[in-house]
């Protein structure tokens, strides 16, 4: 129905061999954004071959294959690919209109997971599996919120009645956003709660609202982190944990082994690294998580600064075209979805690297695009295909 | 929906948006930024930190090389031992961590199975005793006293015993080749310290935590060309420990031997000897104590005139070095170190010092003649010399009227020696002298080495002591608070002596000199020093180096280091006064003081010289010392407590001669019986194998040990028939 909107907007005849439609100037496909698109192929790309290179000898979870993850990491990219042009099919308009079943839907399955269909992994209870199949809702909870927020906070804008959204519809995007991040909050999944608030923040600022909510937002949330140290709600060994990224002795056996043996091996790698398959910390199996949380430190002992850097430069490709996408879309619906896109990517790989780095705590989250895992990868490109949608459909003079 | 109106891009969203785009700018220039620090900056360090993490070395030890004597003979070897081991990197690898392995091991050794299992388990914190404190990837030993059938059944059972190992492995042994010892020569073995694990650990050669280190005697000088190399494999492992490859590997080196001067069989006669003496000398009573002599310590050495090399060195009261093999026990040490003990591990060749009586006289006529007394001049062997009212006794009140500076030596005339010291203390200016006084008498000492090591391969060697001026300065600093303190004017002979002490104990008497002059007073020396003059005499004047170590030889036997005789110092005495002096020392065996113990002795075809001693210890009985050399070797023989240097070393010494040139008890020489006629110049050949040619040791066999006639006559009369001299 209106999802054909999402390939033309002028709407040329029928008669044109589909080939030719998707040649011609104006065709979705020539006004795609390619950098963005190659770039974060780019990404899996390289992701596939650290995950194969932190697993191929992980007997213990690989069953044996040492092709495992790595095929599992190209299917779930393969799929990845195919949302995106879903997205990109349907279209961040038609998406708007389903934000509620999508809400719904996604607050459903993360209360699922606390029920006993959800396993505990590493001490979170984020993951739902069902016929061999797991799933994490909270990743889909992430553009749930940006889509239901970004609907909210631009209806009565890009209907023109206001120039901002007013103070009601702010409560209302955050009460909205509130749901799903107490869900979250009860798995625990301090990763993801991090990256929702920050999403929550771009969200806000992108929106146009009074910098009373976003100043204000942001105070709350210092005082409400510095309450929490200070009135002891929780243990010293947690806060330890938290701490152990600065001083790896805090939490030696813990935190702080994965951080020392990240910095090690990230350190070790040198301007050009040990080269691919030959990193003694990597066959060693020294890092925990390597192939998801701590993927970043396979390409900083083996491909070493040169290829850290590449993946820093792929991710800052996508960021910047993102934030043009952002900066030239006319409705202030597009801008807000893709300001919290930038805002998730932004924050998660800042926070993702920087734990392997030793200037962020340790949280458990994944590198988008690169490291391994089905629900991650789904997201992220399920984002590109949004970022690709608010891009393709904004009016061609822009 | 599609109707966009303009009013979404208001500046204040615009703004915003740049702002947003910065923040994640610099976030990506944060971790930029940080990347160029671990990766650039600190990079090397990282690298060296993760080959830190994934490489473990195992080091296996080097063999310990030997010590031979100068004919290859072992002194000092390893024998070897079965010992089973288990690896625990495989016994983790079995789904029961090894458990039944260690359980039939058990059964096979006849142990407990849980004295096994408390064998490899680590050493941490909670864990006691028994438990393994070495690295993991060490092959852990169970026993080290397995039968060769207990050895057996696990080698070709191998299937049944994975991860376990029977194999021979080196432990020292000290042979004691023809009933010799050698024990404070050779030193001995114990296990190294932490301190010097960790001092070790960076370098080409790290310890084991079960090595063992030399600690003493040749095992400790030579230590670092015995230890060899130890072997370093060094494995890959993964987080778990899990060995996941090999890295560059080097392989155990074994030590090489030290081929020393020392004739075993020679060693033997010497330590044979010296007992025998000392066993004879408590024996014979003491006339000044009234009681027998105590012959508490003695010892020998027996030196290369020519070259310094030691051909063998013993030291009484001794013991056997094999109780250190293995880790001593308490009471052993105890026995060696403590309290009650005598003191067995000193070597008192070069660690025993005393005053060196008359045999100090050699130095005296040396500084006598340097100081321009003529060698023929006629000297007065009066029967006592008074200086101030103090009477200095020549021994036993003898005169011999005006004598040469030889004749002195000859029949040791203390008379002669005190006179003569007393004109040099005069001639320096008394008690206060103006300028810088001669001192020929202490400078002679100084030229003669002593006072100083002789620098032998040993180590803890003692210097002796030259009561010169500065030394007494010194001492009386040291000493003048307690002396005034406990000095009397009219007191007891110690309370007499201090208060002197106090008042000039720092400025050279005039007594000190004249007593300083025949060897008596504060003048230690120590045998290792009477070997190197003694040793000079014989060769024209020439001290060498004492050394024991001939030549390093490599474990296969290649490559040969010779250890070369080291020039020391030229005796300060002219070809003439070296004559002179050859000459009187000749006359000590034939007609002095040494002469009823050298009766029938072949002078003519092997000539002998010497001096005998008799140093008074303050509060015990005599010192004994006899200094003798021929033309290839310098034996000196020292015994505390024990009388006269002939009475009662005499014997000995012309016994350690005739076994040396194959002398028989009425001077007969048979060449065949010669052990020693000359110094050994060839060293033992080693094969690749390791394997040495050397030959086999008989004990020594002593001749018949009836009394000579005169020693008969001199127990009828119950003192020696000639006359004794210091």
């Amino acid at each position: 129905m209106a999802g054909t909107n999402g390939f033309s907007v002028s709407g040329y005849g029928p008669e044109r061999s589909t080939l030719s439609r998707l040649m011609a100037r104006d065709s979705v496909i020539r006004r795609l954004d390619w950098p963005i698109l190659l770039s974060a192929l780019a990404l899996s790309l390289i992701g596939s071959a650290l995950v194969y290179s932190a697993t191929r000898n992980r007997t213990v979870i690989n069953q044996g294959d040492p092709y495992y993850f790595l095929i599992r990491h190209l299917m779930n990219t393969g799929i990845g690919l195919a949302l995106m042009i879903g997205t990109i099919w349907l279209g961040h308009r038609t998406l708007r209109t389903a934000v509620p079943i999508l809400y719904g839907a996604s607050v459903f399955l993360m209360l699922l997971v606390l029920t006993p269909l959800g396993d505990t992994i590493n001490g979170q209870r984020n993951w739902l599996s069902a016929g061999g199949v797991s799933l994490q809702p909270a990743e889909f909870a992430k553009i749930t919120i940006i889509l239901g927020m970004a609907m909210l906070l631009a209806s009565r804008v890009d209907a023109g009645d206001k120039q901002h959204p007013d103070h009601r519809t702010v409560l209302q995007a955050l009460g909205l956003a509130t749901v799903p991040m107490l869900v979250v909050l009860l798995m625990p999944d301090l990763g993801t709660i991090m990256v929702a608030v920050i999403i929550v923040l771009g969200v806000l600022l992108a929106s146009g609202a009074s910098n009373r909510w976003v100043f204000g937002l942001l105070g709350a949330g210092v005082l409400g982190a510095i309450s929490v140290w200070r009135l002891h709600i929780l243990d010293e060994y947690q806060i330890n944990r938290f701490a152990a990224f600065a001083n790896p002795a805090l939490d030696p056996a813990g935190v702080g082994y994965n951080t020392n043996q990240a910095r090690i091996a990230i350190g070790s790698g040198g301007l050009t690294g040990t080269g691919l398959f030959h990193g003694s910390q990597t066959t060693g199996q020294f890092v925990p998580e390597q192939q998801t949380d701590f993927v970043f430190t396979v390409a900083g002992e083996e491909l070493g600064f040169a290829g850290a850097g590449l993946i820093l430069l792929l991710l800052g490709v996508v960021l910047w075209r993102a934030c043009r996408i952002a900066r030239e879309t006319t409705e202030l619906y597009g801008t807000i979805v893709a300001a919290g896109i930038i805002a998730w990517f932004a924050f998660q790989a800042f926070e993702n690297i920087g734990m392997t780095l030793g200037i962020m705590p340790v949280a458990g989250l994944p590198l988008p695009f690169v490291s391994y895992g089905g629900s991650s990868m789904f997201a992220v490109w399920v984002a590109i295909g949004l970022l690709q949608s608010i891009r393709v459909q904004r009016p061609m003079s822009a | 929906m599609t109707n966009i109106p303009e009013t979404g891009r208001t500046p204040r969203v615009q703004i915003r948006l740049v702002i947003l785009q910065i923040l994640v700018l610099s976030l990506l220039l944060t971790l930029g930024g940080r990347l160029w620090y671990l990766q650039i900056r600190n990079g090397a360090e990282y690298a060296k930190e993760a080959s830190g993490n994934h490489v473990q070395q195992v080091v296996s030890p080097a063999v310990r090389g030997s010590i031979l004597d100068a004919r290859g003979v072992p002194l000092a070897d390893n024998e070897t031992r079965l010992v089973v081991s288990a690896s625990r990197t495989d016994l983790m690898k079995m789904p029961d961590d090894g458990k039944a392995v260690l359980a039939k091991l058990a059964g096979v050794l006849g142990m407990k199975t849980g004295d096994v299992t408390e064998k490899v388990r680590l050493c941490d914190a909670k864990t006691p005793q028994p438990c393994w404190n070495g690295s993991p990837y060490q092959p852990i030993p169970i026993t080290d006293e397995a039968t060769p059938k207990q050895a057996l059944q696990i080698r070709e059972r191998s299937e049944d015993f994975p991860g376990i190992t029977a194999e021979p492995e080196a432990v020292r042994r000290y042979a004691g080749p023809g009933d010799s010892n050698t024990a404070q020569v050779l030193g001995y073995l114990s296990p190294v310290t932490d301190a010097e694990i960790e001092k070790a650990k960076d370098t080409s050669s790290p310890y084991l935590r079960s090595d063992q280190v030399g600690r003493s005697g040749l095992e400790r000088t030579y230590d670092k060309e015995l230890r060899g190399k130890a072997g370093v494999t060094r494995y890959e492992v993964d987080n778990l420990g899990r060995v996941i490859g090999r890295a560059n590997s080097d392989k155990a080196e074994t030590g090489a031997s030290v081929v020393t001067s020392i004739d075993s069989r020679v060693q033997g006669v010497a330590e044979y000897e010296l007992n025998e003496a000392m066993k004879a000398a408590r024996q014979q009573f003491d006339k000044i104590t009234g009681e027998k002599y105590k012959a508490d310590s003695g010892a020998v050495v027996v030196m290369e005139a020519k070259t310094g090399r030691i051909v063998s060195m013993a030291s009484a009261p001794s013991y056997d070095p094999n109780v250190w093999v293995g880790g001593i026990s308490a009471k052993d040490y105890k026995q060696l170190t403590g309290k009650g003990s005598d003191y067995p591990l000193l070597n008192r060749a070069i660690q025993g010092q005393s005053a060196p009586g008359s045999t100090f006289k050699v130095v005296s006529t040396a500084a006598a003649a340097e100081a321009g007394y003529k060698w023929d001049g006629g000297y007065p062997c009066t029967s006592s010399y008074s200086v101030g009212g103090q009477v200095f006794k020549n021994f036993e009140g003898e005169s011999f009227g005006p004598i040469s500076l030889g004749r002195a030596l000859e029949v040791s005339c203390d008379t002669v020696f005190y006179g003569l010291a007393d004109r040099e203390w005069k001639k320096d200016g008394g008690i206060n002298p103006k300028g810088t006084p001669k001192d020929y008498f202490y400078k002679a000492a100084h030229q003669f080495g002593l006072g100083k090591t002789t620098g032998i391969d040993l180590p803890n060697e003692v210097t002796g002591r030259v009561p010169d001026r500065r030394w007494k300065k010194d001492f009386w600093k040291a000493n003048k608070d307690s002396w005034c303190r406990t000095g009397k004017k009219d007191g007891s002979y110690v309370e007499k002596i201090a208060y002197e002490n106090c008042l000039e104990g720092n400025k050279m008497r005039e007594g000190d000199s004249i007593n300083y002059s025949i060897g008596q007073g504060d003048t230690l020396v120590t045998p290792i020093q009477q070997a190197m003059i003694y040793g000079a005499l014989a060769n024209g004047g020439t001290e060498y180096v004492p050394t024991i170590g001939k030549a390093i030889i490599s474990g296969d036997g290649k490559t040969v280091r010779k250890i070369k005789p080291q020039v020391k110092a030229k005796l300060p005495i002219t070809n003439a006064t070296h004559k002179g002096m050859d000459a009187a020392l000749a006359g000590v065996v034939t007609r002095g003081t040494a002469a009823w113990k050298f009766g029938g002795w072949p002078q003519d075809k092997i000539p002998l010289h010497a001096k005998t001693g008799t140093a008074e210890v303050y509060g015990k009985q005599t010192t004994s010392w006899l200094a003798t050399y021929s033309k290839d070797y310098s034996v000196i023989m020292t015994i505390s407590q024990a009388g006269t240097g002939s009475g009662a070393s005499g014997e000995a010494v012309r016994k350690i001669y005739n076994a040396l040139y194959g002398v028989s008890a009425d001077g007969t020489i048979d060449k065949k019986k010669a052990l020693l006629p000359s110094p050994e110049k060839n060293l033992p050949k080693i094969q690749p194998d390791g394997s040495i040619d050397a030959p086999t040791i008989k004990p020594y066999e002593p001749a018949d040990p009836s009394p000579s006639p005169t020693e008969q006559l001199a127990a009828v009369l119950g003192t020696p028939v000639t006359g004794r001299r210091h």
